[in-house]
């Protein structure tokens, strides 16, 4: 799709009015992602061009979100003139319906965000009152002015528990209802403990009440869900702005004869849709109309155009080169190709297996240890030391808020969060949350060839082997047509002056008149070169003709992307196993995987195909305990990326692929492949650090606490002290070098 | 001691109406461009921009 709009700004895009919503008071409004936004200048120009409308009652841009939203009166205004404009300085826009936007995503992170307001407001007033009485204990307080303090403090911290605490109580509750620990069951059951406990010795007018321990625990890990929930939403709302800048209407043609455009999922079977040169295909159906070329590089993974008559079958995602065609659908939603493709996608999801996350794999047996413990207690000091039972309650209930996991619970999403902000300022966007982790075990890569290793673009190769003047001749017949082979002339000879009167022959080439003399570029049947014979496939390639004799070759491959090269040889060097799984001949699979170096590669794989060979490839990589990486791009790709262990997909990638992919990264460069892989392994490390030092807490705190020694005043100081622990060498992600690229 | 009397209200009211003015901030979309608003400052004059005062929304 970038493509296309590298090569023609002129406002094709999707027409805005299916997206116009209408509010009761007669205000139109519009909601549109911006692509392109990068600092002040931008938002500025956009929003420049947006007040010289006055009919505008609103237009601003939301820099964070990359989004923007216009209002005005009804009917008095025609926005597809504003965003005309917008494009042609060079921001590429799509209309969406922020109602089908996630909103659960924004709720659940307003959510949190609250609880986290009243955790500290309340951890605040708490701590006040709290160092007023550790002060006090030193000094002289009375009775009745601690007593005072501990009812005060009582108020402000149990509706703070209350409310701030639903996170926590709920998935806990959850995980236990499936009969699994989690993390937030000794969580949860330190903090209701620890207020209830408290609220007890409050009442009998007791010494030690741990409210603002509750309290700051409950703070601290809201900070840490907080971020980790932010940090995901934030990268899912990109990659919706991503799949709607690719999102498109379909141009009806109705009865008679006029053009409307529908939402795709309002267009019914059988309707006749029409469309233009350098559009995506948004139904499938069959040609009735037109000639032209055929990109199906997204769909099968073919490098070279194919041709399209009446008659001939087209999907969903395939790009229409050359001409306008009308297409009547032949199915829609579940019978369409992208339907086949989701359904396989979902089989592949659900034969993936549950992956079991490192701090849920602690806490599954951390939870009963420590239970455990406090158990123990009680009866050591019920029966063991005869303490009368309250009192050995009370000694227990402070053995489990000190080992309650304040610092286990940040140890992984403070690592995430710094891990993720990094990558994300190198275009990564993590969309799964246990992507990093599962990184970490990858043995296996595997990449689709055709836009993932490639750019899915054709370049000039035989440059050295014509002259200048033909060159520019061909470059100048070629300027006006938007066939990508076209293109690549053009690029390899970008000084060459438009001809006029260059007549495109869809699917056959260029025609153009000097004269006397009569030129031609195109395609090997249209100029009669005999075909090659069985067996040998002919790359991408056009033939240039003067007066009826043919005079030249010109060849094309498939760029590779710039750094493919060194990405793959560092991952070797690594040692990673590098596997090449394509859709395309295998011709241009072989060439490809020599010029890469890679022996391990499989053409011609139809999607299916591809899973099989995934689910291989995880058998092997399993006897290594390791599992297997994917990164690819296509709609054939989709199956595969949800059948791997984990995946990568770039962001000029098909909608349905990055759906499938735990990862996305945007830009053309293929090292932040190294990059991902490096930063998972570091987030690994770190993690495992961190889980160390939560430990080295317990192995200090449980004794004293066991012993009867963990005042209120020691278990605020230990606990904090731990969480700011991991939270500092969290941080140390951030002074990481960035690998050297 | 009857200085506790009136501070310890004082604190808690302080308190919660910080937490309330939290709350209608958020509430009112004041967080949900920080970049946006970061970068506004370097428009030089008012008029780039068109005027939202009253209208600007949560959406």
């Amino acid at each position: 799709m970038s493509q296309t709009h590298a090569i023609d700004r002129a406002f094709d895009g999707i027409d805005p009015k299916p997206f116009i919503h209408q509010s009761p008071d007669g205000v139109q409004s519009l909601h549109l992602m911006v692509d392109g936004i990068r600092c002040a200048g931008c938002m500025r120009s956009i929003e420049k061009t947006l007040a010289a409308y006055e009919q505008l009652k609103e237009g601003r841009v939301n820099m964070t979100s990359k989004r923007m939203v216009m209002r005005w009166q009804d009917g008095s205004f025609d926005p597809s003139v504003v965003m005309r404009d917008i494009v042609n300085k060079g921001f590429d826009l799509a209309p969406f319906d922020p109602e089908t936007m996630s909103n659960s995503d924004k709720e659940e992170e307003t959510r949190l965000l609250y609880a986290m307001a009243v955790a500290g407001f309340a951890m605040a007033n708490v701590m006040m009152l709290s160092f007023a009485v550790w002060a006090g204990a030193f000094a002289t307080m009375g009775e009745g002015t601690r007593g005072l303090f501990h009812w005060l403090s009582a108020i402000v911290a149990l509706p703070t528990v209350v409310y701030s605490g639903r996170p926590f109580f709920g998935s806990a509750i959850k995980a236990l209802s499936n009969k699994q620990l989690n993390m937030d069951v000794p969580i949860s059951l330190a903090i209701v403990l620890a207020s209830g406990m408290s609220l007890f010795e409050t009442i009998e007018g007791g010494d030690h009440v741990y409210f603002d321990a509750s309290v700051s625990l409950l703070f601290f890990l809201l900070v840490g869900r907080y971020l980790d929930h932010r940090a995901r939403a934030k990268a899912r709302s990109v990659g919706e702005n991503l799949v709607a800048l690719q999102a498109m209407t379909a141009d009806v043609v109705m009865d008679d004869g006029s053009i409307e455009a529908l939402p795709i999922h309002q267009v019914a079977l059988g309707t006749v849709v029409r469309v233009k040169k350098g559009d995506k295909i948004p139904v499938d159906g069959v040609v009735l109309a037109g000639l032209s070329d055929i990109d199906t590089s997204m769909v099968t993974g073919e490098s070279v155009p194919m041709s399209a008559k009446a008659g001939d079958q087209l999907y969903t995602g395939m790009i229409n080169l050359s001409a306008t065609l009308e297409i009547k659908v032949t199915a829609v939603g579940d019978s369409t190709l992208l339907a086949d493709i989701v359904r396989m996608m979902e089989n592949a999801e659900q034969a993936r297996g549950q992956f079991v996350r490192l701090a849920d794999k602690i806490a599954g047996w951390y939870a009963p240890v420590v239970h455990l413990l406090g158990l123990l207690t009680f009866l050591g000091w019920w029966l063991g030391m005869g303490a009368d039972w309250q009192q050995a309650l009370l000694l227990a209930i402070a053995v489990l808020i000190i080992t309650c996991p304040c610092a286990l619970g940040l140890a992984v999403p403070v690592v995430q969060v710094v891990a993720s902000g990094r990558l994300m300022r190198q275009g990564v966007l993590l969309k799964s949350g246990d992507a990093l982790e599962k990184l970490k075990n990858v043995n296996t890569i595997c990449f689709d060839k055709t836009g993932t290793l490639t750019l899915g673009k054709p370049a000039l190769v035989n440059r050295h082997l014509l002259s200048d003047d033909l060159l520019s001749l061909c470059a100048g017949m070629a300027y006006s047509s938007s066939h990508p082979l076209s293109r690549a002339i053009v690029e390899a000879f970008p000084t060459a002056k438009p001809l006029d009167q260059v007549k495109e022959i869809s699917g056959c080439g260029l025609e153009w008149q000097d004269g006397d003399d009569h030129y031609r570029l195109g395609n090997r049947q249209w100029l009669d070169v005999p075909a090659l014979q069985q067996g040998h496939e002919a790359g991408p390639e056009l033939w240039f003709e003067k007066n009826g004799s043919v005079l030249h070759c010109l060849k094309f491959v498939d760029q590779l992307r710039p750094d493919a090269l060194e990405t793959v040889q560092w991952i070797k060097e690594q040692g990673y196993r590098v596997v090449l799984l394509s859709g395309d001949h295998y011709g241009s699979v072989k060439a490809q995987a020599n010029a890469l170096g890679v022996d391990d590669f499989w053409a011609s794989l139809k999607p299916t195909e591809k899973v099989a060979k995934i689910d291989e490839l995880k058998e092997k990589a399993k006897l290594a305990n390791g599992c297997v990486l994917m990164v690819g791009d296509g709609l054939n790709d989709a199956p595969a990326l949800a059948a791997a262990d984990v995946s990568i997909s770039p962001a000029s990638a098909a909608d349905i692929s990055q759906t499938a992919s735990d990862i996305i990264f945007q830009g053309k460069s293929l090292a932040v492949v190294p990059e991902i892989l490096t930063v998972s392994k570091k987030t690994d490390r770190l993690v495992k650090q961190n889980f160390a030092l939560a430990f080295c807490y317990n192995i200090i705190a449980i004794p004293m606490a066991v012993a009867g020694l963990a005042t209120p005043l020691v278990a605020a100081i230990a606990m904090s002290s731990s969480s700011l622990l991991v939270i500092l060498n969290s941080l140390r992600l951030h002074l990481a070098k960035v690998k050297a690229s | 001691m009857t200085a506790l009397l009136f501070l310890i209200p004082a604190m808690l009211i302080l308190g919660f109406i910080g937490l309330m003015a939290f709350f209608w901030a958020a509430k009112s979309g004041q967080y949900d461009d920080l970049d946006g608003a970061a970068n506004r400052i370097l428009y030089d004059d008012e008029d780039d921009a068109i005027d939202t005062d009253s209208e600007q929304k949560n959406d």
